[in-house]
């Protein structure tokens, strides 16, 4: 069976998420995007493991994991704070910094 | 499957982050058990005892070449030099932040960042006189993170120290006292694009582990000597690597975060950001390139070329056009990396040693120059639209002066620290066959000095303004950081040659 089925996979992925960080208003689905583009990092990074078969890979990919929960956490309270200040998480609202 | 073998550590070696990451994990255990009103003090103590043992530390360990942690970390001269200086704007940050002196009305940080913004729950924690002190050990795990960030000999230990070093400065940004609403906007933009720019990073890192098998630094670069793997994955790889590091240091096309991101956040930690997070990216993104990547130079320099002439024109440009001190040198730190990507660029020995004394002498004078901030105020926070600024100098002679000496040092004017690193930079260039860079590179410090001399002018020549802003007496800590950033602004522009050595002698990087 061909692996790299998988490394197309991870970048459609990739591309789906930075793409809807790019469209997306609500700060909470931009932030999923992000996490989706995260996981799809970790796709890769677990098929190149199995293509070269080395542990490596795998490993990364746990890493990515506990920084990503560790992001969460920070980006939900963030996200919150702004919530209960404004009464809403639309990335359009917040436009008191510019030029 | 093979046995394991647990790693050697050379503890002795990393010392300097032990400290740190002993003062950030004691500065949670004094918020958690402390009575409350002991913790203030405590903190402060424990933060500057941990960061004042980095620094010894770091002298101690002066001249060290090892690679340990299994090849995870590398303590050689450009690390050291690195810890060093973040050590030193990690003192002066501290300072700036734990000046909760009357004249300054109560600190620069939120009562309780948890209360909603014009809540009574908030007037209730400001009249009740409450202080939070999460701020000392944030501040601490983003040092340790920055720490971290230069040493880092692979990819992953790269990646994660990022993080350390990101994810606390995400919430520093969102704890201003005042003008709260711009401040959670900040941490809230600052948030999405960081991680943002950190999954493209973490895809060049996979994107490199499937090239080389491997993330460590020496071991991609021996992939890329051999020329036997995949190409496409190579150079994907490492563009999407680069965005992420450029990003961190606030390189254009990457650099709209910088300007209301240094806005909104509370001006300690402005200060701070603009400062440590340059050095510590700045040598993360040296260390990539140097000994990953430079036998590759002729492929991404032209690249590098192009990002280096975009930042330094957008830098001077928009900051002309700044009617707020703040925004200005925010974009004056876009225009700085720019300069100190001549160096980077220049892909050889003198290269790097310019842009390390470049990032000390720039770093510490913006520490000065944002602790000045602080100082000027309106009733309701700080003043830093630029027309309140008319007839500053005449006023307050001492800060106007101080503040005309950080400017004068930004725009690289001789005897003061800013020329002696440009032209450190500048000339490493030219011998690196940089030399068109160079002149953009002169061209726009130029474009760059107006701006900052009008503001000089402003200061000095305009009549003051009628009910102008107070300049408040500063605090002890305050007064002691700016006072630190004037003497090294002043020493290196004069008497630069020891440290220059000390940057010459810390020059290879050392994989």
């Amino acid at each position: 069976m061909r692996v790299d089925y998988y490394l197309y996979l991870s970048a459609v992925l990739f591309t789906i998420g930075a793409v809807g960080v790019l469209v997306r208003r609500n700060a909470i689905v931009v932030f999923m995007c992000i996490e989706l583009m995260l996981n799809a990092v970790n796709l890769s990074l677990v098929t190149f493991a199995r293509m070269d078969g080395n542990l490596d890979g795998q490993i990364i990919a746990f890493f990515v994991m506990v920084v990503a929960a560790a992001e969460v956490v920070i980006g939900l309270a963030i996200i919150m704070s702004i919530f209960r200040s404004r009464r809403s998480a639309s990335v359009d609202n917040a436009n008191l910094l510019k030029y | 499957m093979s046995d394991f073998h647990s790693p050697s550590i050379a503890y002795t070696a990393l010392a300097p982050m032990l400290c740190i990451g002993a003062a950030a994990i004691v500065g949670v255990l004094i918020d958690a058990f402390v009575p409350r009103a002991l913790r203030w003090s405590a903190q402060i103590a424990a933060a500057l005892l941990g960061l004042v043992g980095a620094l010894i530390a770091v002298a101690v360990l002066a001249g060290t070449h090892t690679v340990t942690a299994d090849t995870a970390l590398s303590i050689d001269g450009p690390t050291l030099f690195l810890q060093g200086t973040i050590a030193v704007l990690g003192i002066g940050s501290v300072l700036l932040v734990a000046d909760r002196s009357p004249a300054l009305d109560g600190g620069a940080f939120a009562a309780q960042a948890a209360s909603t913004p014009g809540s009574a729950d908030e007037r209730a924690g400001i009249q009740a006189g409450r202080i939070q002190t999460e701020v000392f050990p944030l501040l601490m795990f983003a040092v340790l993170g920055m720490m971290i960030f230069p040493a880092s000999n692979d990819l992953l230990v790269l990646f994660v120290s990022l993080e350390v070093l990101s994810l606390p400065l995400y919430l520093l940004c969102g704890l201003a006292r005042r003008r709260r609403l711009l401040s959670q906007e900040a941490a809230v933009k600052y948030f999405l694009l960081g991680a943002f720019s950190s999954a493209f990073f973490l895809y060049g890192l996979a994107l490199l582990y499937g090239y080389a098998g491997t993330v460590s630094l020496s071991g991609i670069q021996a992939a890329t000597l051999t020329g036997q793997h995949n190409d496409t994955l190579l150079f994907l790889g490492l563009g999407l690597l680069s965005v992420g590091m450029l990003f961190k240091i606030g390189a254009a096309p990457f650099h709209n975060w910088v300007p209301d991101v240094y806005h909104g956040a509370p001006t300690p930690i402005t200060a701070f950001m603009a400062s440590a997070t340059k050095v510590a990216a700045f040598g993360a993104l040296l260390r990539v390139f140097y000994v990953s990547f430079a036998g590759l130079g002729w492929e991404w320099r032209p690249a590098a070329w192009g990002v280096a002439i975009l930042t330094m024109v957008v830098g001077s440009l928009f900051a002309v056009t700044q009617t707020d001190v703040k925004r200005m040198l925010a974009y004056s730190s876009v225009a700085h990396a720019g300069f100190i990507l001549v160096g980077v660029i220049a892909l050889n020995r003198s290269g790097l040693s310019g842009s390390l004394f470049y990032l000390l002498t720039y770093s510490l004078t913006t520490v000065g120059a944002f602790g000045v901030l602080t100082l000027v105020r309106d009733p309701d926070g700080e003043a830093t639209h630029l027309s309140r600024w008319a007839g500053l100098g005449r006023r307050s002679p001492v800060i106007g002066s101080v503040f005309a000496l950080f400017l004068l040092a930004l725009a690289g004017i001789p005897l003061t620290s800013g020329f002696t690193g440009k032209f450190a930079v500048f000339s490493a260039g030219v011998s690196g066959g940089a030399t068109p860079l160079v002149i953009v590179g002169v061209i726009t410090s130029a474009i760059a000095a107006f701006f900052y001399i009008r503001v000089i002018v402003m200061m000095f020549f305009a009549e003051p303004v009628a009910d102008g802003p107070i300049v408040a007496t500063p605090g002890g800590a305050t007064a002691a950081s700016i006072a630190m950033a004037v003497a090294v602004t002043i020493v290196l522009g004069v008497f630069p040659q020891p440290i220059l050595d000390m940057a010459n002698h810390a020059a290879p990087f050392y994989h």
